[in-house]
Order: C-alpha cells, then structure tokens, then sequence
C-alpha cells in the first residue's frame, strides 16, 4: 500500500486494503470560443485536486450542493471521462493508464447506478436484455447458454420476480425500474459500485426499500460503495465515511460521526445545518446558518479558500492562502480516535454546538 | 369563513385506460396568514387538488366531477371563465417547482414582471418596469436594477425560484399556492428560499398552501398539515401533533421511512410495496395492501375522516389503537 497522504481520517478502514486510491484528482472541462480556430478561454474547474480512499466493504458517501463535481468524481471514477492529471489506483494499478484489455478488466469491477431510473434503461429493451447486456460486453463472466438463468438470479436478488423478464421498463415503477439499474450493476460481480444519486428521483417511501436493498447487497456481496447524493440525511444512513464537496473541492472528510456530531468548516456547518429535520421540537433548538448569495462559477472561483466568498469568518487570510485539506492546527493536539480530529480544510476551524442538537 | 375552503373536491381524468379517479372527496380549508401544507407522494392528488383550485386543469382529460371550492365567499367552480382569470393572479398565484420551465426563455425576467401589471393594472411600460425592479428587489435580488433586462437562463436556481416568488407576489394576492417550490434546490438555497416565502406570507398576511413530499420542509414552516394518499385526505392535524403521535398508519410509515439526519439508525423500516394505480384504486381503504394493521373490515369499508381530537382527523378505522399505541 502506498503511503496515506489523503489524511489521517480512515479509522474504519484503516489497516484494511484500500481498493481504490485517488490522488490529485483534477478534471477541467475546456472553455471555447470560435468555430473554424477553436481557442481555448477558460476552463471549468469541475473537480480541482482530490483525494480520498475506498476501502474494501465500506460506503464512502459524497455530498455537496449541484455543481460542486460530486458527479464528475463518479464518471472518472468509473473512467467515462478522462482525469485532466491525477491518479486513481485500483488495487495499486494506475486506471488512468490503462487502455484496451486491461481496462476492460478493471472495469468490470467498478459499475455504476443511475440517478434517474426513467432514462438510464433503454425503453425498446427488455428487462432481460438490459439485465444481461453486460454479459456481451463481457463474455467470461457468464457462458451464453446460461445467461437467462442468471439475469433470472440477478432480478430475484434485488426483489423482483424473476418472471418479469421479458417485460418492457414502462411497465415497471421507480422503485422498480431502479431496482433493474441495480441488477444490471450488480451483473458482473464488480467489488465497487458508483451509486450516483441512486435514489433522489424515488418516492420517500420508496427510498428506503431501494436504501435497504442496497445495504443487503453490499452485506451479501462485499460490495465497497461510492455513494453520492445531495441528501444529506441519506448519506448519513448509508455511509461509513462522508467527504463533503464544495467547488471541485473536497473541504472535509471523515467518519460519519465525525463529520455529522462534530463538524469544523464552515461550510459542513451550513449544509447540516440547512437540511429540515421532520420534528418540529428538534427544529426548535437548531440554530440555522443561512448562506449569503450562491455557489462562484466553477470557471472562475475565489482566491485562496473557494467557500469565503460565502463564509461568515472569512479574513483576508481566506483569500491569500488557499487551506490545505488537513487536521486543523487547533485540533493537532487532540487523540486521533477524538472526533474533532479529521481533516478539514479551513483556517478558522472551530466546532459549533447547535448544528444537529442530539434528541433526547 | 375562511380564505379558502374546498369541499368534497373529486377530479377524474379519463385516459386510454380507462378512469383514473385523482381527487376522491379532498375538503380542506385555509385562513388568512395560515400555512397548510399539503404532503403526499407522486400520484397522490395534491398537485392535482392545487391545479382545480387555481383553475389551471387541463380539461379534458381531466373533469371535475364533485365538490365545491368557496374562496372568500364565492364557489369558483360556478364562476364563468371570466371571471376567474380575474381572480387568477391578483386574488390567488401559484408557484411551480421547476422556474425554469415555467419562465419563457425569450423574454427578459423584467418583462414578464411587468406584464402582469400591464395586463391586470393597465400600468404603462415604464411603471410596469419600476415596479418589476421593486419586486426584484422585494425578493431579495441583488443588483435587481441592472438584472432587471436578463433572461431567466442567466440566472441561478434559487434567484430563478425568486423571480417566480416575485411574480406570484405581484398583484398582491390573498393566497398563494405553492407546488413544491424547493424540490428543484439544493439545501442552503433551500433554506434562503423558505425563510422569504415566510417572511412575505408574514408581511402581507396571505394564506399560504404548500405542496411537497418532503417531512422535513413542513416541520419548519407549516401551521397544519394533510396527508393525501392515493386522492383521498388521510390525516389532517396541527403540525407539531402530526410528527409525534400520527393517527394513521400510513404517516407513521413515512415518518418511519426516512432516515434521519440527527439519528444513525440501524435499518430503516419500509413500507411495502408500492402507491395503487389510480385506475384501480383497491376497496375500502386505498391502503389497506400496504397497512401493517390491516383488518377485514379495511378490505371492505372504507373509512371517514373520524375525529380524533380537536382540530385532528384520521381516516383510519384503528385511528384509537394507533394513537393509543404513539
């Protein structure tokens, strides 16, 4: 394993191998102008140098509001797009060097679920041919003749009666088509899945069938999960650890209780502190920070820390000096295994009691 | 009286496949400076209850087929179509949750301001206009003068959400409907967006509907609330009660479904299956497939809005044991 520079923050995982390895993960999409003499202007800075680990088993939960690269993080990830430099190492291999056989390979074991279950499953295809249409792609995994068979498998795994094969998405609900896009992840026996807002389009009531479904999948299989969504309560349910996002930018990341009970930036602070929570006496007691203005364009964000622009301690420090993703120096002192202690990329650091005040 | 009060409402939309009965006999009411939320997940009818009482329906296919809606005083459903574009926008505006889409693309944001008091006031162009970069400001748009000439692409989500909050507001009206307004943002401007609605209900006294699937919204903002399940009111109570002691099963199963921000729970509990099809709304009770409590007698009668105590009403024949039970 190489050395951990990503932050001391993997208590769960630690010791454990780390399946996937993301380094300085930078992604900008070019900015144009003319059409004969295309020259480049500007570039959107989706995702800005990340880095974080996967561990075998584990839900690393991504969240942060829309535009902040969460998404783009899921496609290089699953290597639909191609990183502008950085790594991510899958099993100590370099995936972004990879081309032809060896990608495939990799591939394989690192699927994706979709957020909108309406347009990610073909409407003129069958649930069988969608199902096992990962079998063509990859032949080995499942030899013609019993093909049938295993789609069959797969749909009774995530709860649905096998004998829809041959029927069409439109016959289906949400929750159900949803579940097909976790079958046709599930296909090949991948070791990560890269959930994608899988579950924001679904009926509340609903939700929870698919979340709980998930978590038996990955109970039953050992799946390791990159789980995205901007709901943060959901995150909160699935996740081991949680990285939270701003602007290409991972500005905290820790452990579910370390970034939910005990959050340090500013920004984490917000977020939580944003997200209704369905009891009106609970709600009593928060404190609520409501964000000034909206999220800088990605093409062109601020100077130094990208979240001053909104922050309420920002000083002229925040704009000099941009604040490296690490255990704040006022909580350096602190144990390891102490909550407060896991990287955040603020210089004003500081805990703040009345975010999620605990129920009684 | 109330600013509003819907009777008995039952809508039906007649589709290829045959019937499909949307509203079922939704009574609600709302008082001035009141906020009635009203929750219910896709398919519920409450989209379609909001869309009756501004009288934006498409019929056909949709038809009313019951029921009276009495704001201040009149019953709309009697009115001439004259008369209630009348009352559209200057008595009651509605807000939709995707601004976007509900904004046209080739007009400025200042021009469909201005418009509505063109076309409701006769005010002149150039009145109309102050009186848009008022509102934009009114609403909290930075720079609203010289925003005032962009078109809807070239703003944000939640300014875009402004904009619609705006043109709702403009002619003033006494009740605003608003079709979840906050679905489409992300949380922060979620919050920015919720805190202007209340402060402007709060400021001009108006009785506010809220429509959304989301428990966590209505906590914060709502007076009252009703739960719609498949067309049909099933629990109707003062917000605070609602959350700690429902009286029917089903919103103790929403409750139960969502995880919680300020709880790691273990599993969370579901409820199975899924919403009926409206075409075929199952006997008695329209959750009785579903209903952990379910009994003979669901299967076959179904069950009133009994009164549980004051101002709490549930259509659940076991509304006792559960509330006994919570």
């Amino acid at each position: 394993m190489r050395a951990d520079h990503s932050g001391r923050a993997q208590a769960p995982g630690e010791g454990r191998e780390a399946l996937l390895e993301v380094r300085d993960l930078v992604k900008h999409f070019p900015l144009t102008q003319g059409v004969l003499f295309r020259r480049q202007i500007g570039a959107v800075k989706a995702v800005d140098g990340i880095s974080f680990d996967l561990h075998k088993g584990e839900t690393l939960g991504i969240v942060g509001e829309s535009g902040c690269g969460k998404s783009t993080v899921a496609k290089l990830v699953t290597h639909l797009e191609q990183p502008t430099s950085g790594t991510i190492r899958y099993k100590g291999e370099d995936v972004t060097r990879l081309s032809g056989r060896a990608l495939k390979a990799v591939r394989r074991n690192i699927q994706m679920v979709f957020q909108d279950p309406y347009t990610s499953l073909n409407p003129r295809m069958t649930v069988g041919d969608i199902v096992g249409e990962p079998f063509d792609i990859h032949p080995e995994v499942a030899p013609k003749g019993d093909r049938r068979r295993r789609v069959q498998e797969l749909l009774d795994v995530v709860g649905l009666n096998p004998e829809y094969i041959n029927r069409y998405p439109h016959q289906f609900s949400g929750g159900q088509r949803q579940r097909i896009g976790i079958a046709r992840g599930l296909a090949l026996r991948p070791e990560v899945i890269v959930a994608d807002e899988p579950v924001s389009a679904l009926d509340v009531s609903v939700q929870a069938q698919v979340v709980n479904l998930m978590e038996r999948l990955q109970d039953e299989f050992g799946l390791s999960y990159m789980f995205i969504a901007h709901d943060l309560s959901i995150v909160r349910h699935i996740s081991d650890r949680v990285a939270v996002m701003y602007l290409g930018k991972i500005v905290e990341i820790g452990t579910e209780t370390e970034i939910y009970d005990h959050p340090t930036h500013p920004y984490t602070q917000a977020l939580l502190s944003a997200v209704p929570v369905p009891d009106p006496e609970s709600e009593g007691k928060r404190e609520r920070i409501v964000l000034e203005g909206d999220v800088p364009s990605p093409a062109n964000p601020p100077s130094g820390c990208r979240f001053r622009t909104r922050c309420w301690k920002a000083q002229q420090r925040c704009a000099d000096e941009e604040p490296a993703l690490a255990v704040p120096e006022n909580f350096a002192a602190t144990l390891p295994d102490e909550p407060v202690h896991h990287p955040s990329a603020c210089h004003f650091a500081a805990e703040r009691a009345t975010v999620i005040p605990p129920v009684g | 009286m109330s600013l509003l009060d819907v009777r008995d409402l039952a809508v039906e939309f007649r589709t290829r496949d045959g019937v499909a009965q949307a509203v079922n006999g939704v009574s609600y009411s709302v008082e001035a400076g009141e906020t009635l939320a009203v929750l219910g997940e896709s398919g519920s009818g409450k989209s379609v209850t909001a869309q009756a009482v501004m009288g934006i329906l498409d019929m056909p296919p949709g038809r009313i087929t019951g029921g009276e809606i009495v704001f201040q005083g009149r019953d709309l459903l009697t009115l001439p179509e004259e008369e209630r574009r009348k009352i559209r926008g200057s008595k009651m505006a509605m807000i939709f949750q995707d601004a976007l889409s509900s904004l046209n693309p080739v007009l400025t944001v200042g021009y469909q301001l201005a418009e509505m008091f063109r076309v409701h006031q006769g005010l002149r162009r150039k009145e109309a206009r102050a009186r848009a970069v008022e509102l934009m400001e009114r609403v909290r748009i930075p720079a609203a003068r010289q925003r005032v000439g962009d078109f809807p692409h070239q703003f944000s989500g939640g300014m875009r959400q402004r904009i619609m909050i705006a043109m709702a507001l403009a002619l003033e009206p006494d009740l605003i409907i608003a079709d979840e307004p906050t679905t489409a943002l992300d949380v922060t401007v979620q919050a920015q967006v919720m805190e202007l609605l209340a402060d402007l209900q709060r400021e001009y006294n108006m009785g506010l509907i809220l429509i959304t699937h989301d428990l966590g919204v209505v906590a914060d903002v709502a007076d009252k609330i009703a739960v719609m399940y498949a067309g049909r009111i099933v629990e109707t109570a003062p917000v605070g009660n609602l959350y700690r002691t429902p009286a029917h099963p089903y919103t103790k199963g929403l409750l139960d479904s969502i995880p919680r921000l300020d709880q790691k729970g273990q599993q969370l509990s579901v409820i199975r299956g899924m919403p009926p099809s409206l075409l075929q709304i199952p006997p008695g009770c329209a959750y009785n497939p579903r209903c952990p409590m379910a009994r003979t007698v669901c299967r076959t009668d179904e069950p009133p809005l009994y009164e549980v105590v004051d101002e709490r009403r549930s259509a659940c024949h076991f509304w006792k044991e559960m509330f006994d039970a919570s």
